[in-house]
């Protein structure tokens, strides 16, 4: 039985200059390098597989797998071109905050699982694409791969095995889309960031054509760890098809939002409890499991497993881990309608379903939060969300979908409670970070 | 610094550098405009010819990437660009209110510089902006993209004022602010000696490691390095147990479409 929190990644955030190589060093950063570069290529992907790490970033999709699809097979063309790592470090899906402190605070730990991934699948260059808008976080980045450099654990021959490799620190330039891998090829490319046709693949024709895995930033820091303390270890942590240790962000009406590194499978109820509860004199209202992209769960939910089944099987999905939580006073119609604005002014324009969808889907919502419209609006509503789901080039679309079904399904009586008030019966000012402090000194 | 005077043979020589650190050029785009906007305040005409004429494409093309992108600015901003989230999560904790606020104090509209005060050392501009990836500190501001955390519309108030009268500002997850343009040679590639001011992390990112110390609680003893475990999942299998949909079809498709090496088939 594994204990309730298990910091792995984010033990070493409280330790001062936690960030530099020296700390990471002294901490035994770097000695995972070496027990990879003792085993076969294909071993440290068959240790990644055994492990059962799947994809951090929201998908969920089984990390050594992903690595197992590059083409190694020099009798093809993919197999003869370059292979390429790209670390999606683009975190700008709302309610998501686990990769910019893992990054600030311990970088070293991303390089070091850059080098052993880019191992593995006989890379040699390696990008990492953070997205603009966090520029101390580049800094540490950045100032992490100088050191990994003069080190020698980046450049040639590193550690004397015979491997080279090298990273490019990438900054975006502000686009939520970029977070879709293959619009972050576009990115990182030199082009718009609009999502590509697939197939082909990444995996066989990614950056430059060339075969390419691209991972979340907690996906390749957890590299390290499985290396060096081997896939059991990992796989001991979680529950039965959702392995290992991941990084809950709590974030709103709680008494102590932040970072919780928990075995995959711990409740929201527990960690309600451990943030101390939600404020106080007031109650759970709705919250996202994973994002604004995964559909809206309520009180009742709060016992379920936050695994990928779990999830999946309340028809939600646990995404990045991003638990944004809401009280009583907070109106589900403005949450939804602000998300909404979010993934129209994201949508990169390519295709119809999305960018014209999310137009209408806002103007419809607008009107029902101001308290015009009718009942129908609901359904047509629905309708909208109908030709966008799944008919969309990507995930975007289908994104932008989730809260408005998800609290319609929930929350349908607190859409007609706008009609018939003729706009919003909620009060912003008692939601704010501020509303209880204030209410506790008039009282 | 207001007027845009001619890109200097370093900057241009710093953007084919960075240019040269790609496999194809063309991928030093994004910090390249960074460094145009370093230099000249926003994106010029000449930024534009300058990256188009190294990466050997077309003004139009580097154009068609500036205008994508939401951090390129065809206006030069303040010397502090405030940015206040109000998507859904700090809105709600109160973002929105700080932003009305900033707007009535500032007398500005989105993505506006205000008046520069007779007295003032430095202009600040405002925008709202998307969430940053800061949801456990919210309500939440950036200023020139370093984390402002736990803002109320007081602080915020004081934050640009004590930016507008040239008070030290200190992020409070990163160094003393510097200027828009500083920042924006960050982010093209040249690092500014700053890494090593500011925490490792912030309060709330460390509250459940603290909990999980005061309790315990910890991940389970290292073993030695092993490879068993769980057996091998086929594709399809692990498509089955991928949580959309969306990566279900790709995977399957990957598998038939693909000749890539075989995933064990237990």
């Amino acid at each position: 039985m594994t204990d309730t929190l298990t910091p792995v990644l984010t033990e070493p955030w409280g330790v001062d200059r936690s960030w530099t190589r020296e700390v990471y060093e002294s901490r035994g950063g770097y000695r995972a390098l070496d027990t990879a570069f003792a085993m076969s290529q294909d071993d440290v992907i068959a240790a990644v597989k055994d492990s059962g790490l799947r994809g951090r970033g929201g998908a969920g999709f089984p990390t050594g797998m992903k690595w197992s699809f590059i083409p190694q097979d020099a009798s093809t063309e993919a197999g003869r071109n370059p292979k390429y790592l790209v670390v999606n470090a683009d975190e700008s899906e709302p309610g998501t905050c686990k990769d910019i402190p893992l990054m600030m605070a311990n970088p070293h730990v991303l390089v070091e699982g850059v080098i052993i991934a880019s191992y593995a699948i006989r890379a040699h260059k390696a990008f990492i694409y953070i997205r603009g808008e966090v520029v101390h976080v580049i800094r540490r980045v950045q100032n992490a791969v100088r050191e990994a450099y003069e080190a020698g654990h980046l450049g040639t021959d590193i550690h004397g095995s015979g491997y080279d490799l090298d990273v490019v620190v990438h900054a975006g330039a502000g686009a939520y889309i970029c977070g879709e891998e293959t619009a972050l090829l576009e990115g990182l490319e030199g082009r718009r960031g609009q999502p590509r046709l697939r197939p082909p693949f990444p995996a066989v024709a990614g950056l430059y054509a060339s075969p390419t895995v691209i991972n979340n930033v907690e996906s390749i820091a957890s590299v390290p760890s499985i290396v060096g303390n081997g896939a059991e270890w990992f796989s001991s942590m979680g529950t039965e098809k959702s392995k290992g240790m991941g990084i809950f962000s709590l974030s709103g009406h709680v008494k102590r939002p932040g970072q919780y590194e928990a075995p995959l499978g711990i409740t929201l109820r527990q960690l309600v409890e451990l943030a101390g509860g939600m404020r106080d004199g007031h109650e759970l209202k709705f919250w996202t499991p994973g994002g604004s992209s995964t559909p809206l769960l309520t009180a009742e939910h709060v016992d379920l497993p936050l695994d990928f089944e779990g999830m999946a099987g309340a028809g939600t999905m646990l995404g990045t881990r991003a638990l944004q939580l809401f009280d009583e006073t907070t109106c589900v119609v403005r949450a939804v309608l602000r998300w909404t604005e979010f993934y129209k002014h994201e949508s990169c324009g390519k295709c119809t379903p999305c960018r014209e969808g999310t137009w209408w889907l806002v103007q419809n919502l607008a009107r029902l939060e101001k308290g015009q419209g009718s009942e129908e609006d609901l359904d047509l509503l629905l309708d909208q969300c109908d030709n966008i789901l799944g008919r969309s080039f990507c995930a975007l679309g289908d994104g932008a979908t989730s809260p408005i079904s998800s609290s319609i399904k929930h929350f349908r009586e607190e859409y007609l409670a706008h009609l018939t008030h003729g706009g919003c019966p909620f009060d912003p000012a008692r939601s704010t970070a501020w509303a209880s402090s204030q209410q506790e000194v008039t009282a | 610094m207001s007027t845009t005077s001619a890109l200097e043979q370093t900057t241009l020589d710093e953007l084919a550098e960075i240019a040269a650190r790609y496999p194809e050029k063309r991928s030093g785009l994004l910090p390249m405009l960074h460094l145009v906007q370093s230099a000249q305040g926003k994106v010029t005409p000449e930024g534009i010819q300058a990256c188009a004429d190294i990466l050997d494409i077309s003004p139009a093309e580097v154009s068609g990437v500036a205008t994508f992108y939401t951090m390129y600015k065809r206006r030069e901003p303040g010397d502090f660009h405030v940015g206040v989230c109000t998507n859904t999560l700090c809105a709600v904790m109160g973002g929105d209110e700080i932003l009305a606020r900033l707007q009535e104090h500032l007398g500005v509209g989105n993505d506006e510089t205000a008046e520069k005060r007779e007295g003032d050392a430095h202009t600040v501009s405002l925008e709202h902006i998307e969430c940053n990836a800061a949801c456990d500190y919210a309500p939440v501001a950036m200023v020139n993209w370093e984390f402002v955390d736990n803002l109320t519309p007081d602080t915020a108030v004081q934050l640009v004022e004590d930016l507008r009268t040239g008070k030290e500002v200190r992020s409070t997850r990163g160094p003393r602010l510097c200027s828009w343009r500083e920042v924006e040679r960050v982010l093209a590639g040249f690092p500014d000696g700053r890494a090593d001011e500011g925490p490792s992390a912030g309060p709330s990112s460390l509250v459940g490691r603290e909990i999980a110390r005061e309790r315990g609680w910890s991940a389970p003893p290292g073993a030695a390095s092993g490879t068993t475990g769980t057996e091998d999942l086929s594709a399809s299998e692990a498509a089955a147990e991928a949580d959309t949909s969306r990566a279900e079809s790709e995977t399957v498709e990957a598998d038939v479409e693909s000749t890539v090496e075989e995933p064990s088939d237990d």
